[in-house]
């Protein structure tokens, strides 16, 4: 069976494109063949900077043939008739066509059509044009003479020349001939751009691959990557040190050489007293260069592994130099940075330090970084008796926190926000409370990020989180759909998250009242200043204590709820008890949710739970029927005198000794405790439904029996919606 | 590879003016109109009329040319090896850009002494954009060695108009550039003239003290009140100049563009200095950037509706 090779050599692929690149084209092209009938073995797709190509291997010839029948007018029917079937099938004599006869329709006339499949290469050269001008490639450009046309062709650099050969293992392949854009397909392409020298003509797959890795491409990205991977490894260890692996990196350089040639430079070891994920991120993001650790100290040791394109004549003496030579100019940079930081924070006090955040724009319609700062400080001084934070410390720390956002480090490496926080913090001689606080309270940034665990960390941590929630909700801009361009519910899982890890008893409505009232003030002292409009809603409202934001918060909870949601189902929580929790009033304490769900999951697994529950839902539905047809709802208020059967007196007084029992251990917050006092009403319950009739002649025995099951209904609602729960 | 015939002192690997003479004699060899600076403060080559404007339209143009460079922002004292409030680009503009663009590019190293057996050359994805002159472009920074040393570009637009047919745009930072062939750790070492001993002219000679004095006017004394008013008179006059420029007052052909468009350069280059001195806001600054780039788009179209743009004279 014949395969296809197809390269689009064109000039150098932005190397973040180029895994997609590849995928599209194996995608569109495959797609394509067998919507036409030709279904293949196999299909592979490469790329390198300068190519992309695709290999289809165990094409059919050409594709199958197809018959088709097509049903007409009746043998005389009139002659319209006759040309419409005609010119419908294809045909251009009515003799053509041939004759049957059906018992009901009589005699009929019947085009049957042969269509015999077009060879493989046809359909492919018809397919491939439409493919490359239509390529999805994230941005691309016109170029050259042509670019004047508004039919010019668009591709992602400059396209210089089309390979493509079809033909079987064992023949010499014919060349797929077409044209996009004035490139005609041929069966030649280049070699390295500079080890190689030439065009270089092409078969098919294996002789492409190997003609190209003699020219100096490693055609398969995968390989490139080992490649790099494994010398850089074999470098380091020659060294007696370690490659800091790095899969982003490594995936980048792969998309930036066709020749991967490792080599290993040095830098002047007074730059290792710049923090090391200064020196890596200075390495890593200007250079694209792997750095080394050394297995004795765990520190960086002063050698970096650079990946060139070139297996240069003189060993790569050169290429290493000049490697070295901007990576000193960088690391010196680094290094003044961190200096100069230093130097400010040691001769300008924090206060003043602070002062500056006055000028940076949070978001203009929250005002100041340093009116957020002041926000997130006053609510971390709140939240620490919660946390068992020190809330001195706690506000100093949140004080603190985001300081190291102006230094010079961080402006130049934004990833190392917060680390460089903890440094500075050490080097001022502050509390390490205040060190890790600047570090974790950006923490967790993701579900599987690390959760700080330090009181003080936990309070700056909470509060940065809380304000930005407020902050937002604030001015309106939640959420909606896939778009969450704030990562508003990483914020809120992010508050999930720390509460549960560390056990917090946090009521959340409290908080998240102060902090929506902090920014509803902020948004309106903007308002004000910039001398628009105040707005008459909401934040006016809210200064002059109409008490708004209780919508806020209201809604804020019900994101949390979500969130909680989200976040228990992931750990195999059952929904409908989550459901039957957040049904309850007042539901704002997580930590109390999760545990009320734990126990409730725990006692629907026990027999008393199960029929309880078949108990209390029956009671539910009973109600739910009799309170529609009544057009009343029932509450309480049995009257005992009509408790005529023993079941009713049993049942009743049991509600009536379980239910303060009940609320005692709910307010201690003992749930197993207060499950437990709940199965005592199953044995009553049940015998009361096997012995009472509850719609008894007598309406007020009736109304009666109503109220009693209406305090099974109330009784459990202590605990949760048992309506909720599904069985 | 380096002209052979060239004495010493005229060497690109050995004078500043040596390797900027290499560059002319090359794209000169290439059809290029060498010219000479655009006389006004600008913070790129892109900015000179010969790209900006030159870059719109039908009409095909091929120009090299140094071009010196103010970003205000970027002074150091005199005190940083690297860094500098002034500095020279060299910059060549080809409409359309050639189907040999990159072995041209290529070739021009060789010129300067870069070989290219030797030296890792490489074409990294840089996407670049001028949001002041509204202006947007994709191609490559150009690395040898891990050191940026060009910027390649395909304009795409310019001014908010679509360049048709596209142009190819090279950019050279020619300080970067001369360190690394002389082998020099820091800007002010370089040789400038290529002689040595007593004849022997640094670029710190010639540039040093300029770094020092216009640093200390950046960052500290330029009068703000007087740019706040330049920058508002040159947003004006661009405007005057615009509107008195259209012919009979219909918008078919416009007498003044050139002239126009020095008021955008000027209230860039003022804005750039407000910004060094560090007395416009963030939401200042956007603003600012908006009104450099409407002045652009409006030169960009009077431009395009002059003979140079397409444009022929009835």
């Amino acid at each position: 069976m014949p395969d296809l090779l197809l390269e689009l050599f064109c000039e150098e692929i932005p190397a973040r494109m180029q895994a997609g690149a590849a995928e599209s084209l194996r995608k569109l092209v495959t797609d394509a063949l067998v919507e036409r009938g030709l279904v293949y073995e196999g299909a592979k797709a490469f790329v390198t900077p300068r190519r992309l190509a695709l290999a289809v291997h165990g094409l059919p010839a050409q594709q199958p043939d197809t018959h088709e029948e097509r049903k007409g007018p009746r043998v005389g029917a009139p002659q319209p008739a006759i040309d419409g079937f005609l010119k419908a099938a294809g045909l251009t004599s009515i003799e053509q066509a041939s004759i049957e006869s059906d018992p009901k329709k009589g005699e009929f006339y019947i085009a049957r059509l042969h269509k015999h499949g077009r060879a493989t290469p046809e359909v492919i050269a018809e397919i491939l044009p439409a493919v490359i001008r239509a390529f999805p490639w994230p941005k691309s450009m016109r170029w050259g003479k042509g670019s004047t046309s508004p039919t010019t062709l668009r591709w992602v650099r400059p396209l210089q020349s089309i390979l493509c050969t079809f033909g079987p293992e064992t023949e010499e392949p014919e060349i797929v001939a077409f044209e996009v854009d004035g490139i005609r397909s041929g069966d030649t392409t280049r070699g390295h751009r500079f080890l190689s020298e030439g065009t270089i003509r092409v078969r098919r797959l294996e002789d492409w691959m190997a003609k190209l890795e003699a020219a100096f491409v490693v055609v398969d990205r995968e390989r490139r990557k080992d490649i790099i991977l494994a010398d850089a490894k074999d470098l380091a260890l020659a060294q007696g040190l370690e490659l800091v692996e790095d899969a982003g990196l490594l995936e980048e350089i792969a998309g930036l050489v066709e020749w991967p040639v490792v080599l290993m430079g040095s830098f002047d070891p007074a730059f290792l007293d710049v923090p090391d994920e200064v020196v890596r991120a200075t390495i890593r993001i200007n250079q694209k260069c792997f750095v080394l650790r050394d297995p004795a100290t765990g520190r960086l040791a002063n050698k970096f592994v650079l990946v060139s394109n070139l297996a240069a004549s003189d060993g790569g003496r050169q290429i290493i130099a000049g490697n070295e030579r901007v990576i000193r100019a960088r690391l010196s940079d680094a290094k003044f940075f961190w200096e100069t930081d230093q130097k400010t924070n040691a001769t300008v006090p924090l206060e003043d330090r602070l002062e500056k955040f006055g000028n940076v724009t949070f978001h203009e319609k929250l005002g100041s970084q340093l009116e957020r700062i002041k926000r997130i400080a006053a609510l971390a001084k709140a939240l620490a008796p919660i946390v068992g934070a020190d809330p001195e410390l706690a506000e100093q720390a949140a004080l603190y926190a985001k300081s190291d956002l102006r230094t010079e480090v961080v402006g130049e490496f934004p990833e190392v926000q917060g680390l460089m926080g903890r440094y500075y913090a050490r080097l001022e001689g502050l509390p390490e409370e205040i060190a890790a606080a600047a570090e974790e309270h950006y923490k967790p940034q993701g579900p599987t990020d690390r959760v700080p665990t330090a009181p003080v960390s936990v309070a700056v941590a909470l509060a940065d989180k809380l304000d930005t929630l407020a902050g937002f909700w604030a001015i309106d801009e939640k959420p909606t759909g896939s778009k969450d361009p704030y990562a508003l519910r990483r914020a809120a899982l992010g508050v999930v998250r720390i509460s549960l890890d560390n056990s917090l008893p946090l009521k959340l409505a409290p908080v998240l009242k102060v902090a929506v009232e902090q920014s509803s003030r902020a948004t309106l002292e903007v308002a004000k200043a910039s001398g628009g409009s105040v707005g008459g809603g909401r934040a006016t409202r809210i200064v002059e204590g109409w008490g708004a934001t209780d919508v806020d918060v209201i809604d804020l909870l019900s994101f949390f709820a979500d969130r909680l949601k989200v976040h228990l189902r992931e750990a195999g929580a059952r929904h409908d008890l989550v459901d039957a929790v957040f049904a309850l009033p007042d539901q704002d304490d997580l930590l109390l949710v999760v545990k009320r769900v734990e126990a409730l999951g725990r006692f629907l697994s026990t027999e008393d739970g199960k029929n309880l529950l078949a108990g209390t839902k029956r009671a539910a539905n009973i109600l739910r029927i009799e309170e529609k047809k009544d057009g009343v709802a029932y509450e309480g208020g049995v009257d005992v005198v009509l408790l005529h059967e023993p079941e009713e007196h049993a049942l009743a007084e049991s509600i009536a000794a379980l239910g303060p029992q009940i609320e005692q251990a709910l307010a201690r917050e003992d749930f197993e405790a207060a499950m437990a006092l709940l199965a005592g009403l199953r044995a009553p319950v049940d015998a009361f439904f096997e012995k009472v009739t509850v719609n008894a002649d007598d309406p007020a025995l009736r109304v009666n029996r109503l109220r009693l099951l209406a305090d099974i209904r109330a009784a459990t609602r202590t605990i949760a919606d048992f309506d909720r729960i599904e069985g | 590879m380096i002209d052979p015939a060239l004495p010493p002192h005229m060497r690109p690997d050995n004078s500043f003016q040596g390797l900027i003479l290499a560059l002319h004699a090359f794209w000169a060899d290439k059809g290029c109109v060498v010219l000479q600076p655009y006389d006004m403060e600008v913070g790129a080559g892109t900015f000179h009329p010969a790209t900006t404007l030159r870059a719109l339209g039908p009409l095909p143009w091929k120009a090299a040319y140094v071009q010196p460079s103010r970003r205000p922002k970027d002074g150091r004292y005199g005190k940083n090896p690297n860094r500098l409030q002034h500095y020279y680009q060299y910059q060549v503009i080809l409409k359309p850009s050639p189907a040999d663009l990159q072995d041209l590019y290529l070739a021009s190293l060789s010129a300067i002494g870069i070989d290219l057996n030797l030296h890792d050359v490489r074409f990294v994805e840089d996407d670049w954009e001028s949001p002041t002159l509204g202006a947007w472009g994709l191609g490559w920074e150009c690395w040898c060695d891990g050191m940026e040393v060009s910027q390649f570009t395909y304009f795409q637009q310019v001014a908010g108009f679509e360049c048709a047919p596209v142009a190819g745009e090279l950019t050279y930072g020619l300080e970067r550039l001369a360190m690394y062939v002389q082998g020099v750790e820091n800007v002010y070492d370089l040789n400038f003239n290529g002689r040595e001993g007593d004849e022997k002219v640094t670029y710190g000679d010639v540039f040093l003290q300029a770094e020092e004095e216009y640093s200390r006017h950046n960052f500290e004394h330029a009068d703000t009140r007087m740019l706040f008013e330049q920058f508002k008179m040159a947003e004006s006059a661009a405007a005057k100049y615009l509107e008195a420029g259209w012919e009979d007052g219909t918008k078919a052909r416009h007498l003044m563009a050139q002239p126009a468009y020095d008021q955008c350069i000027k209230a860039s280059h003022v804005f750039n200095l407000l910004d060094a001195r560090g007395v416009i806001s963030v939401t200042e600054r956007q603003s600012y950037i908006l009104r450099v780039r409407e002045l652009a788009k409006a030169c960009g179209a009077a431009w395009l509706a002059t003979a140079a743009g397409g444009t022929p004279a009835p």
